[in-house]
């Protein structure tokens, strides 16, 4: 169900949504502390759309394979707000907000198409392909009766609101901000390095869309994929068939600022031999067997010594290399309690017809109905629930103990600590 | 006219012991899914079947991604296996309504049928989760139906959480 047909325990009915979060004075304890309001309280929620999506980042709007020809576009957004993103005549990309200038009709209801120009339904009013303001019907009025814009009105004066955009390796990313550092320099050369694994040097073949509501605070999804330590437990399926298990070669991966991470790990060759710790796991289970084993099959196609990376690119971007299911997650964040996910699945051109089928096969791994994407939107599910009916206040995070960024271990909360770092230094908290 | 909407219907004659055939097929895997044997789902599938579900905006665009994407039996009894014995996620249960049957053709049998998918977690009211269209390709084996082909394709976009149970 979505939340908001939420019957037990609806969002706005608990005091930590309220005036006990209002002070938002950060536990003593630090970052091995997150406390509860920064999940549930609609203040630190508007907060973070102002300082954090709106303010000095990049976000994800697009693949530029999404919008390949003059006219394509694609209805997006840049935290919750609602954004056009459309290739012009000279092949260059923008991004505007889905607003009409006039009355402030959200005029773009397609996921995707291609046009030569924008109009407004309500009252016709037409823009370009770069949202500029082009047409208003009877703008002059009638010639008997009058009416009419005024003669000092200017065009020119009332386009689409535009953000600043820029591609990198393919992918489209879109800031408000003013003032900031390109996106090559935005993502660090540690996250740019498996970024441009996936991105650099090959064109995209888009394979598909998935779309869920997550009823959960959107950080959620960036902690889960800077949690290594839940992969190994709460997957049984990685577990189960060897693809990860607790003494695999893997990093957790973050950048300087504690924002962007890379979850990484290879793919052991024999599984017998690495696993260690198995009593611990109840996941694991020696008995289990895939009838279809191709599915599991990892072709060596990256310059890599990771098998998977799974990418956190702050605040609104997920990049999934999961052996060979390839794609990118959207998270447009939905009020203190949900988030939007807007999955976008991709292979490359060339890719032989096998290749594409394996890619679609192993697809069964992730997504709104994969083998470990469900588990992780039931597991994100019941901690929103928790955080916002229980009367503690706090979670812990002292796996590894205080330290915060890079680790190899995967039985660390590291990177998670780093991410409230730089989230408190953000938001003022 | 929408993709997969456009193919006529046999005439109502001739298809209708094959529509009482093919409904009564949907009566068996329906009961079978929604009295939770997932175990006794692969077993209406052909050895080579292809099972997905997919959004319609998947499907209208020609794009091949599955939310579930299966070519063989053996992945679809994975698929069974792996929600019985690995999957974490809320006790919940699923009734599948399906009409609107239509016979295409009937060599090879073709048909197209609408479905709804209800949802109710133990916690929560039941909601539709997906309204969707089967579009299926059968073959006969040992006297009855196997899938050889079923392709699921939901209009409801914007999935509620997660799919866990097969459609």
């Amino acid at each position: 169900m979505f939340s908001a047909n939420t019957v037990i325990g609806q969002p706005g009915s608990f005091a930590k949504e309220g005036a006990e979060a209002a002070e938002f004075k950060w536990p003593a304890e630090g970052n091995t502390t997150v406390p509860d309001w920064v999940y549930t309280s609609p203040e630190v929620y508007q907060r973070e759309i102002e300082r954090i999506f709106h303010g000095r980042s990049w976000n994800y709007v697009a693949l530029e394979a999404e919008v390949a020809n003059p006219g394509d576009y694609k209805r997006s957004f840049v935290g919750p707000t609602p954004v056009v993103v459309s290739r012009n005549t000279d092949g260059t990309i923008h991004v505007f907000e889905n607003r009409c200038a006039h009355r402030g009709v959200e005029f773009c209801r397609q996921h995707r198409g291609n046009a030569k120009e924008f109009v407004c339904p309500y009252h016709n009013w037409s823009y370009d392909l770069v949202g500029n303001l082009q047409g208003i019907p009877f703008k002059r009025g009638l010639k008997n009766v009058g009416g009419g814009m005024p003669k000092d009105f200017k065009n020119a004066e009332h386009g689409l609101k535009k953000l600043k955009v820029e591609v990198y390796q393919g992918v489209v990313f879109a800031t408000y901000a003013d003032n900031i550092e390109p996106v090559a320099e935005y993502m660090t050369p540690e996250i740019r390095k498996d970024f441009d694994v996936v991105f650099a040097g090959r064109k995209l073949k888009i394979l598909g869309y998935y779309r869920n509501e997550l009823p959960g605070n959107w950080k959620l999804y960036h902690e889960n994929l800077k949690d290594p330590y839940h992969a190994t437990l709460l997957h049984s399926f990685l577990v189960s068939f060897g693809l990860l298990v607790a003494g695999s070669k893997s990093a957790m991966i973050a950048d300087p600022s504690g924002r962007h991470g890379t979850m990484a790990s290879a793919k052991p060759d024999n599984v017998e031999g690495v696993v260690e710790g198995k009593a611990e796991m109840r996941a694991y289970r020696e008995d289990m067997k895939l009838a279809d084993n191709r599915f599991l099959d990892y072709v060596r196609e990256f310059d890599s010594p990771w098998s998977v990376t799974m990418q956190t690119i702050w605040p609104n971007l997920i990049v999934q290399r999961e052996l060979n299911t390839l794609g990118v997650r959207h998270i447009v964040p939905n009020g203190p309690h949900s988030m939007i996910m807007l999955w976008t699945m991709f292979g490359y051109e060339g890719d032989t017809p096998e290749m594409t089928q394996h890619r679609l096969r192993q697809g069964n791994l992730m997504g709104p109905s994969g083998f470990l994407g469900l588990e992780d939107n039931e597991a994100i599910k019941f901690m929103q629930e928790g955080v916002r009916r229980s009367t503690s206040s706090a979670g812990i995070l002292k796996l590894g103990g205080a330290t915060e960024g890079t680790t190899a271990s995967l039985i660390d909360e590291a990177a998670i600590r780093a991410m409230y770092r730089h989230y408190r230094e953000e938001m003022g908290l | 006219m929408y993709a997969g909407y456009d193919m006529p219907a046999m005439d109502a004659k001739a298809s209708r012991e094959l529509r009482l055939e093919i409904e009564e097929f949907h009566l068996d895997y329906c009961h079978t899914l929604d009295s939770g044997d997932l175990a006794g789902w692969p077993e209406y599938f052909a050895e080579d079947a292809v099972y997905r579900v997919t959004a319609r905006e998947n499907a209208d665009a020609g794009l091949l991604v599955g939310l579930v994407y299966a070519d063989s039996k053996a992945m679809i009894r994975d698929r069974a296996f792996a929600i019985q014995h690995t999957q974490m996620f809320a006790p919940r249960y699923l009734q599948h309504f399906v009409t609107n049957v239509r016979v295409l053709t009937a060599e090879p049998l073709r048909a197209q049928s609408n479905y709804l998918l209800l949802q109710t977690l133990v916690d929560g009211p039941t909601t539709i989760h997906q309204s969707g269209r089967y579009y299926d390709t059968f073959v006969r084996s040992g006297g009855r139906l196997l899938l050889k082909e079923r392709q699921c394709v939901y209009d409801t976009l914007l999935i509620a959480n997660d799919l866990v149970f097969p459609v």
